[in-house]
């Protein structure tokens, strides 16, 4: 019983880092309708940003977030306003491409600057464990689910509590419209990019602590990632998170249960037979005509 | 207008046929393989993503399932060179040769037929969704399978993959049936997409694509025409794997489910310009030798310098950011752009040097309209 109840918890802890990422992905498709494919390959150099800061200015983790996020910030504004913002028509599936390509000179770039062999980011606190009850839970998950409690709570005060805010989710209901009563979609639009590509700065880090990667890694993290907005309905925050904390609370238990190489295969069947009775997702909304 | 147009065709077909036997170069045949695989693929993912307008990411499924397909079935079944002992090289063991090399060809239709199977329930399933969240459907079915292929190691021996037949053809004569594997097949994925362009089942999947409850509200039957598409393209990219898979002689997962697969045929399809003919296979004469060269293009550099992954890094900024470079400076595709050029050429011509000609000038823009209509203009519906 104990390791079903330690799967749960570490899934929960876990899925929060995942929540962080693909809220930002789902902001991204809210707002703008694209689907980021570079967000794997931007988690990706997040971690190795941090990784970067560690081995040669020796600056901790966390600390590192409050360079390594503002840089990530600019990057996205940037990337948005080369290569997102030229597509007039059929964004959509232009973007997808666009993103593909960004992602692979990312993982290009990130081969050349750091070789593509393995590597993990390491801190006193990823090696040591509280002791709770029966098992032993890694610091490393602790710190990195108060970091997304943190940042996604701040996420929902700039969403629901500012003017900005108030911007965002106008022109996450109806682009036009808000373009109509003078909202400037395009600044919110760029803007949005940079906070989901800060976002993956300390996804991230967080991820480059619990797991080995190499610029690689990016393929599994955007499926998990797809997957996850898909589950909850895309465009939904609420659904984001829900979607994470499912898909690594499944995983954990399943390679508890059974093994761990049917961990993430039980998810997407799961997915799949989700879509079979509900296609919008769980908190998605019916896609209507778009004229 | 009619015969030059079947002339140049006639032409670039039998310069197809013909290029293996002036060009005995392997590495170059090889290229022309591969080019001629995307393009079926290409021309076949196109059959649906195109005319029905949804952009399908995991037709590497298909790809993957025929190439563990024929694997399988040649395995299971001792088809190909296992079959024999040791060659004494007299006729009857240079017949059973023969055979034996060319069996796995015939089974390649079997495995298009089972990827085709497979799309079946997966197209059931994932086109209950549209737009973005079909695409990511189709991501999450090919994730699936790529773990599937490493997970069931009964069927797919895991990462340990599978070793087909090994062909007994030496040096020049080696790529050949390849080539034209490839090449027959793309010439019936060309066919079908032909003949779905210019029936009225392809309208219906035309319309889908324009406004699919209106089109459903008109009396086409969505469902079943969007599988029907969905299914035919599987059973092209099957065969396509099928044949791939007896060429390089062994299959892996990683390898034979490849994400890259799934991106490279949707770009090919966007560059050429979707729910265009001969688009797709524009979009891969142009894309896949230049991946190629940029895969080969590092190791020239520096013959004897930098490490293997520092030559994988160079290979993919350059592709990315070439990709990137079309992508914004041709947005439309190649042939959208190209049509719509040549049309506002025409267009230009007629109107400065046939204006008193007026016999000719009632005669001219009808063709350039129909081509329009044909290939440039219903890519902006």
């Amino acid at each position: 019983m104990t390791i079903y109840i330690e799967a749960i918890v570490i899934g929960i802890l876990t899925g929060s880092v995942y929540a962080l990422m693909s809220a930002g992905l789902t902001l991204i498709f809210g707002v703008m309708e694209i689907i980021n494919i570079a967000q794997g390959a931007l988690v990706v150099l997040g971690a190795y940003l941090s990784y970067a800061l560690v081995q040669h200015f020796h600056i901790d983790l966390f600390l590192g977030l409050l360079l390594t996020m503002p840089a990530m910030f600019v990057l996205g504004v940037l990337l948005e306003w080369f290569f997102i913002r030229p597509l007039k028509r059929d964004r959509t599936m232009f973007s997808l491409l666009v993103t593909y390509a960004i992602a692979l000179i990312i993982e290009g770039a990130l081969i050349l600057a750091f070789s593509s062999t393995n590597i993990k980011l390491n801190a006193w606190y990823v090696n040591t464990s509280l002791p709770v009850g029966d098992f032993y839970l890694p610091y490393i998950y602790l710190f990195s689910f108060g970091l997304s409690v943190i940042l996604l709570t701040g996420l929902y005060v700039l969403m629901y509590h500012t003017k900005f805010g108030t911007s965002l989710r106008a022109s996450m209901q109806n682009r036009t419209a808000a373009e109509l009563i003078g909202i400037n979609v395009e600044r919110v639009s760029a803007i949005t990019f940079g906070i989901g590509v800060a976002l993956t700065a300390a996804g991230g880090m967080a991820f480059g602590t619990t797991m080995a990667f190499n610029p690689g890694s990016s393929y599994d993290l955007i499926s998990r990632l797809l997957v996850i907005i898909v589950l909850g309905g895309m465009g939904s925050l609420r659904g984001a998170l829900i979607g994470s904390l499912a898909l690594l609370v499944v995983q954990d238990v399943t390679s508890v249960a059974w093994s761990p190489i049917w961990a993430s295969t039980v998810f997407y069947i799961l997915l799949v037979l989700l879509l079979v009775f509900r296609p919008q997702g769980i908190f998605g909304q019916l896609e209507g005509r778009k004229q | 207008m009619k015969i030059a147009k079947i002339v140049v065709l006639l032409a670039l077909l039998s310069a197809a046929i013909l290029f293996p036997i002036f060009s005995s170069d392997l590495a170059l045949t090889s290229i022309a393989i591969f080019t001629l695989m995307f393009a079926a693929a290409a021309t076949a993912w196109n059959i649906f993503a195109g005319y029905t307008g949804y952009i399908a990411l995991g037709h590497a499924v298909f790809f993957g399932s025929g190439a563990y397909a024929l694997g399988i079935m040649c395995q299971r079944w001792h088809i190909g060179h296992q079959l024999l002992g040791t060659g004494k090289g007299d006729l009857s063991i240079l017949l059973l040769h023969f055979s034996a090399d060319y069996a796995p060809f015939a089974l390649v239709p079997l495995a298009g037929l089972i990827a085709a199977l497979i799309a079946v329930p997966l197209g059931w399933v994932a086109l209950r969704t549209r737009r973005h969240t079909f695409i990511v459907v189709t991501i999450a079915i090919f994730f699936v399978f790529q773990l599937l292929a490493f997970n069931l190691r009964g069927l797919t021996r895991g990462s340990a993959g599978l070793e087909l037949p090994l062909p007994s053809w030496v040096y020049p004569f080696y790529n050949f049936p390849f080539y034209y594997a490839m090449l027959v097949i793309l010439l019936l994925a060309l066919a079908v997409s032909w003949w779905v362009r210019h029936s009225k089942y392809g309208l219906g999947l035309l319309a889908i694509r324009d406004d699919e409850d209106r089109a459903l509200g008109l009396g086409v039957k969505t469902g079943p025409s969007k599988l029907g598409a969905f299914v035919t393209s599987a059973f092209f990219v099957g065969m396509l794997g099928a044949v791939w898979a007896y060429f390089l002689g062994s299959v892996f997962p990683q390898s034979a489910f490849d994400p890259l697969f799934d991106i490279a045929i949707a770009l090919m399809g966007f560059l050429g310009g979707m729910g265009t003919l001969a688009g797709p296979i524009i979009g891969a004469l142009l894309l896949e030798p230049t991946k190629q060269y940029f895969q080969f293009l590092p190791a020239l550099l520096f013959p004897n310098g930098g490490k293997g992954g520092d030559a994988g890094g160079f290979y993919l900024v350059a592709y990315g950011g070439l990709f990137l470079a079309i992508m914004l400076l041709l947005p439309e595709g190649v042939v959208p752009t190209l049509s719509k050029w040549w049309s506002q050429w025409r267009a230009s011509r007629t109107n400065t040097e046939s204006a008193p000609d007026d016999t000719d000038a009632s005669n001219q823009p009808a063709p350039v309209a129909m081509e329009q209509a044909g290939t440039g203009e219903e890519v902006n519906l």
